[in-house]
This record gives structure tokens, C-alpha cells and sequence, in this order.
């Protein structure tokens, strides 16, 4: 096995969904000539042509509406919004229409599209290139959300959702994208969506996390560990359609849960997962379940201080670890 | 592209005429094209004002009229069936397109009460809103002009796959000034793909008039922004509605977009819901009204000789008679089933 870092993995998975499938074509902001200002789409131009790896005018509601409309004649399109935080102008397209599109067709139509989306903080992103925008996405029946945290997972999930019917919002975390390094099999392989991935078996507490969070909850563990706490990691992996069997069954054995993420805590994927475990662990919960997510602040600033003050780290999740287990 | 021929001339003939070419007519159409045409007319006319009558027996929750857009509608339907590979991307105000396009008076009503059965949706949506794929027309949203960007990416995936297909896409005036209609243009313009935007310029955008929504007199001038050529077709005539819809397929075809303004008329209310009494002099509805293409057509047919007064009567007792019973048909259906709500969310 080859170690490689997300960003090649994410560039592998385009590469070889392409060269699979003639249906499948990526557009955006600079993803041709320039290979995408993160290069993920870098060398697609010279292997597969402009017909298939268009560069568009700086417009991401036509980016995504035309996705959409070549979706409905049978292509597969991989849009590319540049940051995350350029996704608003396009989120009619993506929760108002593509969302819609098999239930409001009684299943006549469907919309076999990819939203890669980098996103995410912790780069010095400030308030718009920084967000983190999951929480939508993941409240709108109609679309499945990815979240990969290593090469491994984004190579197999994001192949398994270009050959995915329905419109999938793929999050790649920027600051993983060369930050993290892992093992990819070199032979031909996808990863189902929707199952979760327990990343770290332990008896003592559950964290539930994804994304960049993942890694520093990882870290947080082998901090812990020093101190006899044994902690089990579930990477959720996929956000929608969620994982809950696997959340069940970690919570019921640990008996204590923490949730994980640099979303801004209200309303977010960890509400979710608190709710779950409340209705279906109830009699198995030892501690209230605890989050530790990104603040209600619009988004984490731009000075370094103010970012570190929102964004969870290792020690931070030690901490929250710490109380949980001592209560 | 030339600028479309005038509309039909006027000559009286000496008597009924068959289904023959007509010097006076544009390339490809034939009288009997016209009487067929008219009886479509009157068919989705009749629908209309049933649709209208039955809102107000609470039998149909929401109506859209077409009053008044008929002619642009069916003119251009007309030039993109004999052109016999082209696609549609209609709005709200569509019925005579989407009517005339393919689906029977039963159909229609089922849509309009919400039954099971209902061709576009299966009922989740406003009545005939989503798509009907036998008849090659896609809409699936209310949000005015998100149905452009659509129609834009299904021509630019025709010409990645060289199948030589023309969409064409329809909004009002009310949807010209949303940015996705800039959006669209531009990158059709850009790409120079196999599209024709049709505006059905009726001066109202529920009640705001043309006069608060740009600042100028014809839409079709913003073509040129786009680098495409962009023309006024006057939209209550059924044959210049064909034409110049039959020279822009031929032109988005080879060349790339084209730009229609058709100038129509809003003959009744925004919707069911609406009451255009608070906004819009009658009077002004009243001169609407002489142009109203359901008369117009049927005073040029007579006047030419190729339908008889007698004629035109059967064809309008025939649309009561087959609208009459598709409502009968339609208020006996059942509505979809309950357990039916959660089908379909994701496709399989």
C-alpha cells in the first residue's frame, strides 16, 4: 500500500471515476488549466480535455444549476466550489432544487451529482474562507453529505459517490487535504456511504467525530490514555444518512458519549447525535452526553488568537474527557 | 437570423380551403397545422376557465392562468415539434405548452385536483410541475428562473454527447431580473450552446409592471450583452410566435443562443389567489382583451376561408364536451395514498 495525502486521494478518486465512466465531467473555478486551487482536479484537463474538465465564469448558482441540468440528461457532474463559504450563492440550486428533484419527479428524474466542497478552519481562513456549512446540508432530506478525514476514506467514499444516483455534498476538510498522510490499497476499491468507521476501539467513553476533529480526538485519546482512560473513536464518515446503528452500539457499551466538531454547536450534526443517543441509549448512559463544537460565532476569525479560541484542539477534548469520566 | 416575417397576411379566400401550403404562411406550415393548432387553443382555453371555475368550488387549490399566453406557447411548441428534437424547460404560466405538448384533458385535470395518477409529480407538486419525460419537458420549481442554469447544463450535456438537441426555456418578465437569468445567459453565451430563452414578456410580475422591474422597454436588448442576438416576436400571434421560433432552433442549432421576447398579454390575475383589481386598470385588461388569440385566430381562420363559423363552433362544443368529462373522471380519482409520503426521497 502506497502512502498518500487527501488531496491525492481525492485526485485519484476523479481520475479513476473518469476514466470508468464517460458520463462523469468536473466543473468550477479554475479547475482546468490552474488544477483547482487545492490541484485536486490537477492533470484532468491534459488526460480527459476541456469537454470534460471545464473551467467556468466565476458564478457558483450556474455552476451548480447547470450541474444539476446536465445531471437530468444523464451525465454525472462533479462541481467544484472553490471554499465553502462561496456556497451560498448556489444553495438554492443544491437544497432547493437538486435536493428535490426525485420526490418532486415521483422518481422520473434524478440528480447523480457530486458537490466537492472544501471546507472547514484552523488554516487562517477568517470569517469566508473558513466555514464550516455541514449542518444544512445534513438537515435536507434529499442529499447524502460525505465527510472523509483520511486519504483512505475520501478515495473510497468519494468513488462510491460519483457512482451514487442521488446528489452527494462531499466535505473535504482543506486542512487535511496535505496535513494528513495514510495508507491507500493501490487496487480498485469504494467504501459504502453511510457507515461509520470506529477509528479507535475502547471501553470507558464514545467520541463521536468527524472530519479534521477526528485527528485531534485521536490525539486526545493517547493523552487520556496515559491516564488509564480507554477511549473509543467513531468516525462518523458519512454525516446523512447517519450511522446510528454504530452510535448505538459504541454508546451502550461505553456509557458515556462526547461529540466532536468545529461546526458552530447549535443546530448542528452533533444535536443530532445527542438526541439519538438520548432516545435509543437512554438506560445505558452513566454521563450526560457532552458536545465540545465550534462556539456561536459566525465563523473562526482571521487573528490567530481568536481562531485558536474557537477551534477544539487536542487539549480541549482531553479536558472535556476528563469531566466526563469523572462524573 | 433575420428578424421573423410579419404575421399571416389577411386575404380573404373565395372558399374553405384544404390542408394545403399557404403562399401566405412561413416555411413548413400548413393550414391544417393551423386548424389543429386552434383546436388545441380552444381545448386548453376551455381547460383553463374550468380550472378557474372549479378553484372556486374548492375543488382546485391553486391555478395558474395562461390566459392570453396561448399563442407564444403554442407557436413555439409547434416549430419545436416539427423540428422534432428539442427539449423544454417551461415555468409556471406553461399549461398550453405543456397541455399541447402531449397529455389529454384527463391528465390535465387530475394534475389541477391533485390525484393519483397525475403525470409530472404524482401529486407532490403544483399541478403539472416536475417533469413529463414522455414529452421532453422538465420544471421543477417554483423558484422563478432556477429553471435557466437547468436548462442551460441539460444543452451543455446535448453537445458533450452530440445528440444535435435545442432546449428551450421559458420565464416571464418577472423572472428576467433574477441573477440566475444572467447566470444562465452568460455561460450559454460563453459556451455557445444549443438554447433558446423565451421570455413571455407580459409587463407583470404579480403586480409590479415592467416599468419598476428594468429600465427598459424590451428584454430581448440584453441579449446583446451576451453576445447573442436577441428578437421582439409579438406573442399573441400563433404563426410569428412559430417563426420566430423556427429560425431560432435552426440558429441555436449551428450558432448558439438566441433570445425571444414574446410580447403576451396577462389576461387574468396572477394566480387564483390573486385579485389584479388591486393594481391594474380594467381598462387596460379590456384592450388585452381584443388581442386575446383565442378570437383573433378564430376571426383569421374564418376570414381566410380555412374554417367555417359552423366549423369553429364544433370545435369549441368538442373541447366543452371532452373537458366535461375529463373533470368527471379527474373529481372521481382517487388522491395519491397516504403511505405513499415517503417514497421516493432518494433515488435507489
Amino acid at each position: 500500500m502506497a502512502e498518500i495525502s487527501v488531496i491525492e486521494a481525492v485526485r485519484q478518486a476523479l481520475t479513476e471515476e473518469m476514466s470508468r465512466d464517460s458520463k462523469v465531467f468536473v466543473l468550477g473555478e479554475d479547475v482546468g488549466q490552474r488544477g483547482g486551487v487545492f490541484l485536486a482536479t490537477q492533470g484532468l484537463l491534459e488526460e480527459f480535455g476541456g469537454s470534460r474538465v471545464i473551467d467556468t465564469p466565476l458564478a457558483e448558482a450556474s455552476i451548480m444549476g447547470i450541474a444539476v441540468g446536465a445531471a437530468f440528461r444523464g451525465l454525472r457532474p462533479v462541481p467544484e466550489v472553490q471554499f465553502s463559504d462561496f456556497v451560498w450563492p448556489s444553495i438554492n440550486q443544491l437544497i432547493g432544487e437538486a435536493a428535490r428533484v426525485c420526490y418532486g419527479t415521483n422518481g422520473a428524474l434524478t440528480v447523480p451529482m457530486v458537490v466537492r466542497i472544501p471546507y472547514g478552519g484552523g488554516i487562517r481562513g477568517g470569517l469566508f474562507h473558513s466555514q464550516n456549512v455541514e449542518s444544512l446540508f445534513f438537515h435536507t432530506p434529499g442529499l447524502k453529505v460525505i465527510a472523509p478525514a483520511t486519504p483512505y476514506d475520501a478515495k473510497g467514499l468519494l468513488k462510491s459517490a460519483i457512482r451514487d444516483n442521488n446528489p452527494v455534498i462531499c466535505l473535504e476538510h482543506k486542512k487535511t487535504y496535505r496535513l494528513v498522510r495514510g495508507e491507500v490499497p493501490e487496487k480498485e476499491f469504494t467504501l459504502p456511504i453511510g457507515q461509520a468507521d470506529i477509528k479507535r476501539p475502547g471501553s470507558n467513553i464514545t467520541v463521536v467525530s468527524y472530519g479534521l476533529m477526528l485527528h485531534y480526538c485521536l490525539e486526545a485519546a493517547e493523552i487520556v490514555a496515559q491516564e488509564g482512560l480507554d477511549v473509543e473513536i467513531v468516525d462518523l464518515r458519512t454525516l446523512k444518512p447517519l450511522d446510528t446503528e454504530t452510535v448505538v452500539t459504541s454508546v451502550k457499551k461505553t456509557g458515556r458519549l462526547l461529540i466532536v466538531h468545529e461546526d458552530n454547536i447549535t443546530g448542528g450534526v452533533g444535536a443530532e447525535v445527542a438526541a439519538l443517543a438520548a432516545g435509543e441509549a437512554f438506560e445505558y448512559l452513566d454521563a450526560p452526553v457532552t458536545r465540545l463544537c465550534g462556539p456561536d460565532v459566525p465563523t473562526m476569525p482571521f487573528a490567530e488568537t481568536l481562531e485558536d479560541a474557537y477551534m477544539p484542539n487536542s487539549a480541549k477534548i482531553s479536558d472535556s474527557l476528563r469531566a466526563l469520566a469523572a462524573y | 437570423m433575420a428578424r421573423p416575417r410579419a404575421a399571416i397576411e389577411k386575404k380573404p379566400a373565395k372558399k374553405p380551403a384544404k390542408a394545403m401550403p399557404d403562399p401566405g404562411l412561413p416555411q413548413g406550415l400548413t393550414t391544417g397545422d393551423l386548424v389543429d393548432y386552434y383546436t388545441k387553443l380552444v381545448l386548453v382555453r376551455t381547460v383553463d376557465e374550468r380550472i378557474w371555475a372549479l378553484n372556486r368550488q374548492g375543488k382546485v387549490p391553486i391555478a395558474a392562468s395562461c390566459q392570453g399566453h396561448e399563442a407564444a406557447q403554442l407557436g413555439s411548441l409547434l416549430a419545436a415539434q416539427k423540428d422534432g428534437n428539442c427539449f423544454l424547460f417551461p415555468y409556471y404560466r406553461d399549461l398550453a405548452l405543456k397541455m399541447a405538448a402531449g397529455l389529454t384533458p384527463t391528465q390535465v385535470m387530475l394534475s389541477f385536483m391533485g390525484k393519483a395518477g397525475e403525470p409530472y409529480s404524482n401529486a407532490r407538486q403544483f399541478p403539472l410541475q416536475g417533469a413529463d419525460l414522455p414529452n421532453k419537458i422538465i420544471q421543477i420549481s417554483n423558484v422563478v428562473s432556477a429553471g435557466l442554469t437547468q436548462a442551460v447544463g441539460y444543452a451543455l450535456a446535448c453537445s458533450m454527447m452530440e445528440d444535435r438537441t435545442v432546449v428551450l426555456v421559458y420565464f416571464g418578465d418577472g423572472g428576467s431580473s433574477q441573477g440566475e437569468t444572467h447566470e444562465a445567459m452568460n455561460f450559454a453565451g460563453v459556451q455557445r450552446l444549443p438554447v433558446i430563452f423565451i421570455c413571455e414578456n407580459n409587463r407583470y410580475a404579480i403586480s409590479v409592471p415592467q416599468r419598476k422591474q428594468m429600465n427598459l422597454d424590451d428584454v430581448a436588448s440584453r441579449a446583446a450583452g451576451y453576445g447573442f442576438p436577441g428578437f421582439v416576436v409579438d406573442g399573441m400571434d400563433l404563426v410569428q410566435s412559430y417563426e420566430a421560433t423556427r429560425l431560432a432552433i435552426s440558429h441555436a442549432r449551428e450558432q448558439g443562443p438566441v433570445l425571444l421576447e414574446m410580447k403576451v398579454e396577462r389576461l387574468m390575475p396572477h394566480t387564483t389567489d390573486d385579485d389584479d383589481r388591486r393594481y391594474r386598470p380594467r381598462d387596460e385588461v379590456d384592450e388585452a382583451r381584443k388581442r386575446d388569440p383565442v378570437v383573433t385566430l378564430a376571426v383569421d381562420l374564418v376570414q381566410q376561408g380555412i374554417l367555417t363559423q359552423q366549423q369553429i363552433e364544433d370545435i369549441q362544443a368538442k373541447a366543452r364536451e371532452a373537458v366535461d368529462e375529463a373533470t368527471d373522471v379527474a373529481d372521481a380519482a382517487s388522491p395519491p395514498d397516504g403511505s405513499t409520503l415517503h417514497d421516493m426521497v432518494y433515488a435507489p
